[in-house]
């Protein structure tokens, strides 16, 4: 097992060490582009033009380029945004997280509960109507843009009926935990559930499917036969089983969401998280502030990964290397 | 086809299917599922509605260009003349708000965007680039993910560990952050990019398409080059190399056609996950660029009238979903009959 963790951590390292080279050459060295224009906005003096190419030091060689950009980046993390200067980025980075944080956690909760909710559901009542319904219901959760049904929950909540039924939903954006409780609350519960949607359809359907394959292994015949009830072969037998599966998975899309896979979310809701920085970034091709989004986000995803894996294997042994 | 034949003999059709092609065994199989055959009828509907476009253009059109904005233009609702954008819209009258929802097919059925345009005509071209989007770079993400499943799985040892590795890097990346990192990289090049004799401009439809395709490459290699590994230790294969095969002739004859099945099956589901990531990247701003329009921009652009013509933003994400939703459903029923065992699982 130890032999495990270390492996699967030198090769974390790796995976990050190659981000930031290839995030460095989409940025920097893609042919044809001059970085200290791109860098410096739209329209840029010659004057800015010139103090860009000094402080990314572009007439040194490639290496060194190279380490002051990840230098300035996880250091001295005083890479400047170029649409607001003076505006750091990485402290900008983590003064977002928190509402990022708040979306992605609630909206966890409420797609695990909901999606074992489902998932059982339609295992049990396989065979009759209510199993194809909670499919074909969980098939329309997988296909519909993130970013349309929060503009349809806009629609509603905000909308004709804002003054009515939703007069208790704030307008659109984010308000912090700690400066009200409730507001940050009822900011967040149509977020929340826009942003799982998706979730629970994914882990109803495979949930299900699990469950019913599960269903068909011996330990699970064997517990019927020994006279358990219905009820205690699927909490203690086949659900349990189908956890190892559901908890790996949850761990890599958790991982994926935080990492900026809300984007959409936040920018339709006008959350002011690190997606929405980015698309703020994107507005003004601010080439800092996105470079770094994506180095965090790809970081904290590879970390998420390899804390699954020694997870998964610690849960099941099987998969560990000999 | 060993492989294949040995699914079908497991699932009881032997008698029955004696002498069949498996591939026509799938088609019955498919043939027999009334909701995925609704659901692949839904698609070729939505891809025809589309592609004729410029019919339909033709019919509602102002000055000959349906995509151009319509700013002074009139249109007639009930008989009579009205402008396309109204004065004194919303609360504080201020401003223009284009006209809404006529219901009626040659005038604004679905009312105009903030420009002008005619929200129904432009929703059947918006198909026609998220449709050509979606499925050339699922076609081309496949293509390329089977080509290099094949060389690591077939070849093994060095090309397979430095491929894999190569694939677990691109899967790393945030599926969403790596296609803006690459679009906006490729957008600030005003001229477009110059690959060899290939030339490709920024606003091109070709952009979103590459990109699409290079960040799904790891989800398709990592399903088919199980498959290629688990077929090349087969029998057939053994037997093959036996009779002096050559590597050509084992990775072509031998091990692809065991291997198209798999792939088939991660299509339709790959091509509802491309366009959903298009739209989703279009309404970002660094998908289908202007002067083209895909439904994800449509639903951009809808933003802004969102509370004064819903219509704009609803009818481009009604779309999606319904073809997003018969590709989804034409998935389970293609993997059903292809490979009824199969745990393959794709979002």
């Amino acid at each position: 097992m130890l032999t495990f963790i270390i492996r699967r951590t030198l090769w974390t390292v790796v995976v990050m060490f190659v981000i930031t080279v290839v995030v460095f050459f989409i940025f920097f060295k893609t042919p044809g582009v001059d970085p200290a224009r791109a860098l410096a906005g739209r329209n840029p003096s010659p004057q800015t033009l010139a103090e860009v190419r000094a402080q990314l030091g572009l007439n040194r060689p490639l290496v060194v380029q190279y380490g002051l950009m990840m230098k300035r980046i996880f250091i001295t993390r005083n890479l400047v945004s170029y649409s607001d200067q003076g505006q750091l980025v990485i402290p900008e980075i983590f003064a977002a997280a928190p509402a990022t944080l708040s979306l992605v956690f609630g909206a966890a909760i409420i797609w695990i509960v909901m999606a074992i909710v489902m998932g059982v559901a339609a295992a049990r009542l396989r065979g009759r109507i209510y199993d194809p319904i909670l499919m074909i219901l969980a098939l329309i959760g997988l296909s519909a843009p993130v970013f349309w049904i929060g503009q349809v929950a806009n629609l509603i909540t905000q909308g004709g009926l804002h003054n009515s039924v939703f007069s208790w939903v704030p307008p659109l954006g984010y308000t912090s935990f700690t400066v009200s409780p409730l507001h940050w609350f009822t900011g967040l519960v149509f977020p929340w559930i826009t942003l799982s949607i998706l979730y629970i359809g994914f882990y109803a359907r495979v949930l299900r499917a699990n469950l019913l394959e599960i269903q068909t292994e011996d330990y699970v015949r064997t517990a019927r036969a020994k006279g358990l009830s219905e009820q205690r072969v699927l909490l203690r037998h086949t659900l349990r089983t189908s956890m190892i599966t559901f908890v790996s998975l949850f761990g890599l899309d958790f991982g994926a969401l935080v990492g900026g896979g809300a984007i959409l979310t936040e920018v339709v809701f006008g959350i002011h998280g690190v997606g929405f920085l980015t698309w703020q970034a994107l507005q003004n091709l601010d080439l800092p502030t996105i470079m770094a989004v994506v180095i965090y986000g790809a970081f904290f995803i590879v970390l998420m990964n390899a804390l699954v894996d020694i997870a998964y294997a610690w849960l099941d042994p099987r998969v560990r290397p000999a | 086809m060993a492989a294949v034949a040995e699914q079908v003999t497991s699932t009881g059709l032997r008698s029955a299917s004696a002498g069949r092609n498996p591939w026509a065994l799938a088609w019955r199989r498919l043939r027999r599922n009334r909701l995925a055959l609704a659901a692949l009828g839904l698609f070729l509907l939505l891809i025809v509605v589309c592609a004729a476009a410029p019919l339909y253009a033709h019919d509602v059109a102002h000055d000959g260009n349906v995509l151009g904005p319509n700013l002074n233009g009139t249109t007639i609702v009930h008989g009579k003349v009205v402008p396309v954008m109204q004065e004194g819209g919303g609360l504080l009258k201020l401003g223009e708000t284009p006209i809404g929802p006529t219901w009626n097919l040659h005038h604004y059925f679905l009312g105009a965007d903030n420009i002008g345009r005619d929200v129904a005509a432009l929703l059947l071209y918006g198909g026609r680039a998220s449709l050509q989007i979606g499925i050339c770079s699922a076609l081309l993400c496949c293509i390329v993910a089977t080509i290099v499943a094949l060389i690591a799985g077939f070849f093994g040892g060095l090309a397979d560990a430095i491929l894999s590795r190569l694939m677990d890097v691109i899967w790393a990346f945030p599926v969403y952050l790596l296609a803006i990192s690459l679009a906006t990289e490729l957008l600030t090049h005003s001229n477009g990019i110059q690959i060899g004799f290939l030339h490709v401009s920024a606003t091109s439809l070709w952009t979103p398409t590459v990109i699409i395709a290079f960040i799904y490459v790891p989800y398709v290699y990592r399903p088919v080059r199980g498959q290629v590994l688990s077929v090349a230790g087969k029998e057939f294969v053994e037997a093959a190399i036996a009779q002096g095969a050559s590597n050509y002739r084992l990775i072509f004859s031998e091990i692809l056609p065991n291997v198209v099945s798999t792939v088939i099956v991660l299509l339709p589901l790959m091509i509802a996950t491309t366009i959903l990531t298009e739209s989703a990247l279009s309404y970002l701003s660094v998908g289908v660029q202007p002067p083209n329009v895909s439904w994800g921009t449509i639903i951009s652009d809808g933003q802004d009238l969102l509370y004064t013509r819903p219509w704009v933003s609803l009818a481009p994400g009604i779309m999606i979903v319904l073809t997003v939703l018969a590709l989804n459903v034409l998935g389970d029923g293609v993997r059903d009959a292809l490979d009824p065992r199969a745990k393959l699982r794709v979002r």
